[in-house]
C-alpha cells in the first residue's frame, strides 16, 4: 500500500474533468487527480465534495482562481485539515508534473506545484 | 432613494456577483448579510479576497443590516446588498420595503425539498410562498443571474400544491 499524495482539482464548470483527463491523456498516470465541479452547487453542497474528494488521505487541492466560490469552499473546510495543503491557479503544466512527484511531503509538493505552474506562464 | 442591488445567492460573494453585476452597475460597495459570515474573522478575510481594491465591502449581522439599510440606501455610493439565503433577504425587505424596491434572485441552489423554477434557481413551497408575499408587499422580485440574462418574475410561479 502507499502514501504517496493524491490531487484533487476543485474548478468552475467543466474545467475540472477536463484538466484531469488532460493529465491522464498526456502521462498515462491514472486514479490520482479527483475532480471537483462547482456546477449545481451551494457552498454547503461543494465543501462536501471535495471533502469527500480528499478522504482521509494527504492530498493538494488545486483551485481555479485565488478567490470565488471554489476557494472560499476548499479553504472554509481544509484550512485546518492535517495533510492537505491549497494551490491555487491550477494549470496542465502543475498537475503534469504533480503526477510524477507525490512521494513528496505534502508541503513541498504544493510548494514545488506552485512554483511549475507559475514557471508555465510567460509571454514571447 | 434605494439600493441599486439586492441579490440572494448562496454562493455569497463571487464571480458573478462582483464582476457580473458589479461592473454593469458601477457597484462601489458590497454589503453582505450573513450571521455566520460576519461572525468569522477568517470567513471574512476569504470574501475580501475576492473583491477588488476599489470596492467596499461591508459584513453585517441581520440585525445591523435592518438597523443600516436607511444610511445604506442614502449613500452616495452604489450599494449591492447580498444575503445567502430567502429568510434574510425577506426579513430586511419586510423591514424596510420602501429601500428594498427589486429582490434579485440570482442563485438558489437544489437542495432538500426544493423543486426547479429556473436552472439556478430551487425552491422549496416556504421558501417560494416568502417571495411571492415580498411580491404583495409590491416588491419586484426577479430571477435573473446575470444582467443580460433574461429577468424572469416570480410572481408568475406557482405552489406544487
Amino acid at each position: 500500500m502507499t502514501d504517496d499524495l493524491h490531487g484533487v482539482v476543485v474548478a468552475h464548470g467543466a474545467i475540472a474533468p477536463a484538466l484531469v483527463e488532460s493529465v491522464e491523456e498526456i502521462t498515462g498516470v491514472r486514479g490520482v487527480l479527483v475532480p471537483v465541479s462547482n456546477s449545481g452547487c451551494d457552498r454547503g453542497r461543494l465543501e462536501e465534495r471535495i471533502l469527500a474528494a480528499v478522504g482521509d488521505r494527504r492530498a493538494v487541492v488545486f483551485v481555479d482562481m485565488p478567490s470565488g466560490s471554489c476557494l472560499f469552499a476548499a479553504a472554509r473546510r481544509l484550512a485546518s485539515h492535517p495533510g492537505v495543503k491549497l494551490v491555487t491557479g491550477v494549470n496542465l503544466a502543475m498537475l503534469v508534473d504533480f503526477v510524477f512527484h507525490r512521494d513528496l511531503t505534502v508541503e513541498l509538493a504544493a510548494e514545488r506545484a506552485a512554483d511549475t505552474g507559475s514557471r508555465a506562464i510567460s509571454q514571447r | 432613494m434605494t439600493l441599486t442591488v439586492c441579490r440572494i445567492d448562496d454562493r455569497l460573494i463571487h464571480g458573478q456577483v462582483v464582476v457580473g453585476w458589479g461592473r454593469p452597475f458601477e457597484i462601489e460597495r458590497i454589503v453582505l448579510v450573513d450571521d455566520e459570515v460576519a461572525a468569522s474573522e477568517f470567513e471574512r478575510e476569504l470574501y475580501r479576497m475576492a473583491v477588488p481594491e476599489q470596492m467596499a465591502l461591508e459584513f453585517l449581522t441581520v440585525a445591523e443590516a435592518t438597523a443600516r439599510l436607511p444610511a445604506l440606501a442614502e449613500a452616495r455610493d452604489r450599494v449591492l446588498v447580498l444575503t445567502g439565503s430567502i429568510p434574510v433577504m425577506a426579513a430586511l425587505a419586510r423591514s424596510h420595503p420602501e429601500l428594498v424596491r427589486q429582490i434579485n434572485v440570482g442563485a438558489v441552489h437544489d437542495g432538500p425539498g426544493r423543486r426547479e423554477y429556473a436552472r439556478y434557481v430551487y425552491l422549496s413551497e416556504q421558501e417560494l410562498a416568502t417571495l411571492l408575499g415580498l411580491v404583495d408587499l409590491g416588491i419586484k422580485v426577479r430571477a435573473q443571474d446575470l444582467p443580460e440574462a433574461r429577468a424572469i418574475s416570480v410572481a408568475g410561479w406557482k405552489p406544487t400544491r
